[in-house]
Parts: structure tokens; C-alpha cells; sequence
């Protein structure tokens, strides 16, 4: 009877066995139809957590029939899978560090594709009284001053460069101060912590409108030239790393480009949230944006 | 509070809806999980038993690092498997990365030694006659590992269990190997930390809440497999 009772048992667990190898081998012949038609977009945290690529990859798929391995990441970090050849195209807003990126090689055709604005927000009291201030280096200034909180990225993301610039430019040297806080999160993450915290940060438009309902931050600053934000294209070199798919970064480049894609961008968000999230720029010079 | 009900709201709607992602998502969780624990155990089981049935030199080094193994923090094993399988990396032929099957492996490497661990005592724990009795009644070597190990049956299946609550509540090594891929290897638990960074708080407590109750039924089958052939 024992026996009986423990072979139900191992019948039970075999079918299990069986229904696991199953869905495994499923998954395995959806890996070897996709290898050949496969694209690693490496891009930043605030092009996925503002849904602009849930609308833009799909599209893309469909027009060419690559299927797009989106890792959203910081700037910093998408650079260096860039640069170690673990992606093919990258969707990056650090121009400076962009600029580099190419100058050594490692990416090809940076390609202007849209921009928003940086702004600083803050909590409604705004301890640093810094609202309406046109300067954001001012603004910083203000900031220090005050010892009021500050919640920084601190993960090199595109984000995180701008924020040191303008802390750069303002004179000030943040780092251990005691009202500078670093987070090592997405700007998703880390606007949830300003709120939390009650502290100022620096955001791109695009997530801080996405996110706005939840949080309860103002704008503080906004409108400075040096807050623009700027989108490249940037496809990886494959003259470094051979296995890099680059006829599928140029499609992607193209796409990102197109006159179509140029007026999605264009419109979205717009019903969700009243405002354009981004500002469609191909073919424009960086030099003319903001005017 | 007022956001927890919103999420339990949300939860049993995107339930009852049968919301398609949403069901993707979980079935995919299901799907990577329960196939790294399978491994697991079979490799687990395996070398558990060898381990704890042989006397050999150096056997407590070797259970103290299959202990340790079983604290292995995700985000170190994603770290490492990443490494092995980027595609210039030393197994990037397998151009695995950022797929399920990456996943697949990366849990494996994080159950087997829970799984391990757990097997090992279940089989020193039991009385050391059993072998010698088992034996005496004209068993072979392997007839006796056998039944030892049915022996042994409610801890393994508790070893089941650990494994693969272990990997399905695991966020650090799939969002790392996995990539969180919209429709491809996105689980509830990388589906979970994306939505609380977008700041969709209802929807990230809504997947918490499927999760649990995900964890929740494979448990209670695997409870029923465990008590019910226990008469005792």
C-alpha cells in the first residue's frame, strides 16, 4: 500500500517534470528563431519609466522584424555596454559624455532625436526660496546656502551629469556635505525619495510629469539654456566589438529619426497629461534647440 | 493605507480581468522559477545525498560552503552570470543574455545549494541503522539511497519548497540577466520594482499581491504532496 501511495506520488511529480520541460523547451525555440534578428537598445531610465518606448519599440518591431532587447539603464551605464560591445544601438541623454563615447571610437552616427528640459523641483514650503529663480546654477547656490536637502542620482546617469555640471558650475563642491544625499536609483525612484524626504532634486520633465499625481513636488526652476536635455542615437561601433548588430542599429537609428516616428514623439503624452513629454528634433542642430 | 486597498482593488481586477500581460507575466515567473528549482533538484538532491552518505576528507569544508551557498545574495550570482555570459564573455556563444533561458540559470545557480543544504541534513538526520538494516535485507547500494531518500521524503519536499521560494521571490540576478523585457523576460518581481519607479504604486502592490498568491498555491500542492503520504 506504501508503496503504492509513494509511486502516485512520483507519477505526480514526473508530470510535473514533464510539464516544466515542456514550457523550457518552448522558451528555448523562442531564443533560437529571435538570435538572428536581435537588438540590444541600451537606454536611460526616463525613456522607458515615461512609456514613451512601450509606443516606440512595438512600432519599430513591427515595421523591421527585429525584436528589440530594451535595457533601460542610466546614461553612464549604457555607454559602458557600449563600449564593452554588450549593446547595439544606445538612446542616451549625457552629450558630453556622448561626445567622448564617439571621439574614442567606440560609437558612430550620434544622431540628434529629441529634447525635453531639466527642471529643479521641490517641496511646496521651498526652504531655499528659490522658486522663479531664472539661474539653475543660482538656484544650487541657493540650495548650498541653505543646507537644504538635496537628492542627487549619484549613478552617472545622464541625469547625474547635468546635476554636476551645473553644481560645477555654481562653485560648489557637493560631495559630503550633509544636506547632499545620493541615492543610486532611477530618477522614478529617487523623485519617490525627494517626495518622501521633502527634498529638492533635478529631473527631466518627461518622468517628473508622468509621476507628478503621486508626489506632491513643485516645479521650482525651470526655462534656463543650460536645463536643456538632449536625446542621441548613437550606434555602437562594430568595427571594435564584430558581434554587434549594426545593419539593425542603423534600421533603429533610421526609425528613431523617421518622420513618423519624429511625430509620435511629438504627441506623446499629450492626452495624458496635457503637455508634450518630449520635443521631436531630427535634422535640427543642437545649437538652434531652446530658441 | 488608503494606496494598499487601491492595490488589492487593483490586484483582483487585473485577476478577474485576466489581464494579458499581467498573465504573462505571471505564467512566465512560474514558468523560469519552477524550471530552476527542477534543476536544482536534481543536482541538489544528488550531490546532497552523495555528500551526506560518504566520508571523505575535507567533508566540513565542504557542507560549510554548501551552507554558505545557500545565502548566495542574488545581485552577486546575476553579477557573476552576466560576466560568464555577456557576449564577449567566456560563454557568449550561447548569446543567452537577456533571455529566459539566462534567468533559468542564474536561479539554478542560487536554488541548488538551498536545495543542496537542505538535502544533506535531511539524509545525516536519519538514523544511521536505517542503512545498515536496509542493507542487511538484500538491498543494493542504490535500491538503499533510494529509499532513503523517500525516506527522507517531508524534509526534501520542505527543500523544494525553500528552493523555490527562494527564486521566485528573486529580483537581483533576473533584472540583472534578464533584462526586464517587455513581453519576454519581465516577472512579476522585475515587473514589481519597474512600476514602484514609475511611481505606479497600485499596480506594483497589485503584482506583490499575485505573487503571494502565486507562491501561495504552489506551496499548498506541494504541501498536500508532502502530508499526504505521511500516515503517521
Amino acid at each position: 500500500m506504501k508503496i503504492f501511495r509513494n509511486s502516485k506520488v512520483l507519477i505526480t511529480m514526473m508530470v510535473a517534470a514533464l510539464l516544466f520541460a515542456f514550457g523550457t523547451s518552448s522558451i528555448l525555440t523562442a531564443n533560437a528563431a529571435s538570435k538572428q534578428k536581435n537588438l540590444i537598445l541600451a537606454t536611460t531610465t526616463s525613456t522607458q519609466d515615461t512609456g514613451l518606448l512601450d509606443v516606440l519599440i512595438p512600432a519599430f518591431e513591427k515595421q523591421t522584424g527585429y525584436f528589440v532587447k530594451t535595457i533601460a539603464v542610466g546614461s553612464g551605464q549604457a555607454m559602458t555596454m557600449g563600449q564593452k560591445g554588450e549593446a547595439d544601438v544606445l538612446l542616451v541623454h549625457s552629450p558630453d559624455a556622448e561626445k567622448k563615447f564617439v571621439e574614442e571610437g567606440y560609437g558612430i552616427n550620434r544622431q540628434l532625436v529629441m529634447h525635453n528640459d531639466f527642471i529643479i523641483i521641490g517641496p511646496a514650503a521651498d526652504p531655499a526660496k528659490i522658486k522663479g529663480v531664472k539661474s539653475s546654477a543660482e538656484a544650487f547656490k541657493m540650495i548650498a546656502q541653505a543646507d537644504a536637502l538635496f537628492m542627487s542620482r549619484g549613478d552617472n546617469s545622464g541625469t547625474n551629469a547635468k546635476e554636476k555640471t551645473l553644481w560645477k558650475k555654481a562653485g560648489i563642491n557637493p560631495e559630503g556635505q550633509k544636506w547632499y544625499q545620493q541615492t543610486g536609483l532611477g530618477m522614478g525612484q529617487t523623485l519617490n525619495v525627494a517626495a518622501e524626504k521633502k527634498g529638492y532634486t533635478l529631473a527631466d520633465r518627461g518622468t517628473y510629469l508622468s509621476q507628478k499625481k503621486t508626489l506632491g513636488l513643485d516645479i521650482l526652476v525651470e526655462g534656463d539654456a543650460a536645463l536643456l536635455n538632449i536625446y542621441h542615437v548613437i550606434e555602437v561601433n562594430s568595427a571594435k566589438w564584430p558581434k554587434v548588430n549594426s545593419p539593425g542599429a542603423r534600421d533603429f537609428a533610421a526609425f528613431m529619426i523617421s518622420k513618423k516616428t519624429q511625430k509620435i514623439i511629438k504627441t506623446f503624452g499629450v492626452d495624458k497629461y496635457g503637455a508634450p513629454l518630449f520635443f521631436p528634433d531630427a535634422g535640427k542642430k543642437v545649437e538652434d534647440l531652446g530658441k | 493605507m488608503e494606496l494598499i486597498i487601491q492595490g488589492i482593488i487593483k490586484a483582483f481586477d487585473l485577476i478577474i480581468s485576466f489581464d494579458p500581460e499581467v498573465m504573462g507575466i505571471t505564467w512566465l515567473s512560474l514558468k523560469i522559477s519552477g524550471t530552476a528549482t527542477l534543476i536544482s533538484l536534481f543536482i541538489g538532491i544528488s550531490i546532497g545525498t552523495v555528500v551526506a552518505l560518504t566520508n571523505f576528507y575535507g567533508k566540513r569544508l565542504i557542507i560549510s560552503l554548501i551552507n554558505t551557498g545557500m545565502g548566495l545574495p542574488p545581485v552577486v550570482v546575476g553579477l557573476f552570470v552576466t560576466i560568464l555570459i555577456w557576449r564577449n564573455g567566456p560563454l557568449g556563444f550561447l548569446e543567452i543574455l537577456y533571455t529566459p533561458s539566462a534567468m533559468i540559470l542564474a536561479q539554478t545557480v542560487i536554488a541548488t545549494p538551498i536545495v543542496m543544504g537542505i538535502s544533506l541534513a535531511a539524509i545525516q538526520n536519519l538514523p544511521p541503522n536505517l542503512r545498515l538494516q536496509i542493507l542487511s535485507l538484500g538491498a543494493s547500494r542504490l535500491q538503499m539511497v533510494w529509499v532513503l531518500i523517500k525516506e527522507a521524503r517531508l524534509p526534501l519536499l520542505a527543500a523544494v519548497m525553500a528552493g523555490f521560494g527562494g527564486v521566485i521571490s528573486e529580483v537581483g540576478a533576473s533584472i540583472m540577466v534578464g533584462g526586464n523585457i517587455k513581453g519576454y523576460s519581465r516577472v512579476l518581481t522585475t515587473a514589481t520594482v519597474m512600476e514602484t519607479g514609475k511611481g505606479n504604486f497600485d499596480i506594483a502592490i497589485a503584482l506583490g499581491i499575485i505573487l503571494l498568491l502565486l507562491a501561495f498555491f504552489v506551496n499548498l500542492i506541494l504541501t498536500q504532496i508532502q502530508q499526504r503520504q505521511n500516515p503517521r
